[in-house]
């Protein structure tokens, strides 16, 4: 044991037992961040911010929430909405930061491919970020069909189907994840477990992860400067603040998050309370119902790109069926930015403006994912200038699928022989 | 104790992690088992329907284990399909799950065909998929002929014969 001296503080007492001041220093105080970096690096925090949102509010439904298939949407649309004081304050507010969590984990990811920040030691980051992502996509697939509305449950029927795919086992496997023949109550109970219990906890586990991951590598920066920042830290330490490249997290650049974050929470608290329309589907406050489709199903906006890409493929090759293929290449958008640090075959870590090539990959493939989105949106069965829908989207998925696993290492192999 | 005995250490590892496989395994087969359909879920499993006042070229639908099911008695201008048509008294009936086999949506009846609205698929008058993304025809639940009644939920050998054909 170590030696307990008497303390002189509270702070004292704490710091002899749990190394409190080792800690701050390691996690805040001596973590060293860049100085030339910009408010897109603040998206992380934005994100943390959001999702003590998502936990408090998910806090204040779950004692009203029934998860039973006869109570659910009365215990949503009239319990919570209307006897329960600021019952819709919480609804309104877990729904939004769960569209919004999404748009800012948009712009945190395309900021890393900008800066290509996924690469020469940051793979780890990146990796574990993907998979919160992936992660975040379960938990937002299982709250949106806890209401029991008809999207809820027509998105449950569709999503739950994909794993009919699977060889084989397909239609058993469905059965197993639904524990009915089709979607009900054990469904809606078991989706209720994983999306106020298991789930969490994951996603508990790997942001802690993601913030270790960044420990050793350290942030990118906005020049793709390579910074040695043991170095920069003893500098700064030992009082040549100007002259040092880093800054401390804490007060240095959290200060800078923290502004940050107050502007978002204006910005989201306007949507919470005068525009919350557009996370509610108007079909979801009709009650579930199993033998009636809505005309048309789709997703919430942040799964639009990847729909798309599911129902992009409408014709069979050999022995590959139209929506084998389509699963496989859903399968693939789902995992496939994971794959960048790898399919970028280049050593240099610099913005994307600094190589035209990758600049206007980089362009091309938000603009494929935008027009994903938007054509996901559209009925399959439409049309835009007289062009099919479905050729449109089926070009679009091809588009995607080249440009990360062939454009992307050709780019990246010329920048290479180019220097 | 001292660290030189591995060999002992070895040892008890080795067991320590059969024991933790055995009851990791245990463990696992009674999480899918938990997850399986209950046994009043397995019993509601069975429905039967009465054909005899269905009318002809009319769509009928009935539900089955928590599913749509289209029930369509052939007019004589319909075409037949041996492979697929199920036959209850000398009368030709369509009888299927009425769920799109590429997602699951339900497909409506218009003149003639079962259009599915969500991704376009389209299944003819005895439900084989004639265009978009579906990849098989609309399935054919498991059914027993009895007298003019259908029970659904269990197997029969014209159940397997159409099953094998289809």
């Amino acid at each position: 044991m170590a030696n307990i001296k008497k303390s002189t503080s509270l702070g004292d007492w704490f710091d002899q037992r749990l190394a409190v001041k080792k800690f701050w220093n390691v996690m805040a105080a001596e973590y060293w961040i860049p100085k030339n970096i910009s408010f897109l690096w603040a998206m992380g925090v934005i994100l943390l911010a959001l999702f003590v949102i998502l936990f408090v509010s998910g806090l204040m439904l779950v004692m009203y929430y029934k998860p039973d298939a006869k109570l659910a949407f009365d215990s949503v649309n009239y319990t919570i909405m209307q006897e329960v004081e600021y019952g819709w304050l919480w609804r309104h507010m877990h729904g939004i930061a769960a569209s919004i969590t999404f748009l800012i984990i948009y712009i945190h990811t395309f900021t890393g491919i900008y800066y290509r920040s996924y690469k020469n030691g940051r793979e780890m980051i990146w990796v574990s970020g993907i998979l919160l992502f992936i992660i975040f996509s379960a938990e937002a697939f299982s709250g949106y069909m806890l209401p029991w509305g008809q999207m809820s449950y027509w998105a449950a029927q569709v999503i739950t189907q994909l794993f009919g795919g699977v060889p084989i086992i397909g239609d058993a496997l469905v059965e197993w994840i639904r524990g009915d023949y089709a979607v009900s109550d054990p469904t809606l109970t078991r989706f209720y477990m994983l999306h106020v219990c298991l789930l969490p906890i994951v996603i508990i586990a790997v942001i802690a992860f993601h913030f270790y991951s960044l420990r050793f590598p350290h942030v990118n920066n906005l020049d793709g400067e390579e910074i040695d920042f043991d170095l920069e830290g003893e500098k700064y330490l030992s009082g040549k603040v100007k002259e040092s490249k880093v800054i401390p997290f804490w007060p240095g650049f959290l200060a800078k998050d923290f502004f940050y974050v107050s502007i978002f929470m204006i910005f989201f608290f306007y949507l919470v309370g005068f525009n919350y329309n557009f996370a509610m589907d108007p079909i979801n406050f009709e009650p579930a119902n199993s033998l009636k489709t809505p005309t048309h199903i789709y997703p919430e906006w942040y799964f639009l790109w990847q729909y798309e890409i599911l129902r992009g493929f409408f014709f069979d090759i050999g022995p590959l069926k139209a929506s084998d293929i389509g699963l496989i290449a859903f399968s693939f958008a789902g995992v496939s930015l994971g794959l960048l640090p790898w399919l970028d075959r280049s050593d240099v870590v610099a913005p994307a403006h600094k190589n035209r090539g990758f600049f206007i990959w980089f362009w091309v493939l938000l603009v494929d994912m935008i027009l994903l989105s938007i054509f996901g949106k559209l009925p399959a069965d439409g049309s835009i200038m007289g062009i099919n829908n479905t050729y449109i989207g089926f070009v679009l998925s091809i588009l995607y699928i080249g440009l990360i696993v062939v454009f992307l290492p050709l780019i990246t192999i010329l920048e290479r022989k180019g220097r | 104790m001292s660290l030189e005995n591995s060999e002992r250490r070895k040892f008890i590892g080795a067991s320590f992690s059969a024991v933790a496989a055995v009851g990791g395994f245990f463990s696992l087969v009674a999480m899918k088992k938990t997850w399986d359909p209950l046994p009043s879920v397995k019993a509601a499993g069975f429905t039967t329907v009465d054909l005899s006042p269905l009318k002809e070229g009319e769509l009928h639908q009935i539900t089955w284990r928590k599913k749509p099911i289209f029930i369509l008695k052939k007019t004589a201008d319909m075409k037949a399909d041996d492979n697929r048509d199920v036959i209850v008294d000398g009368a030709r009936y369509t009888v299927c799950i009425g769920l799109c086999t590429h997602l699951g949506c339900i497909p409506s009846y218009k003149s003639g065909q079962f259009i599915c609205a969500c991704h376009g698929g389209i299944f003819d008058i005895s439900g084989n998929a004639v265009f978009g993304p579906p990849p098989r025809g609309l399935d054919i639940p498991p059914f027993k002929i009895d007298g003019t009644k259908l029970v659904l939920g269990e197997t029969s050998p014209e159940f397997e014969k159409l099953v094998k054909k289809a």
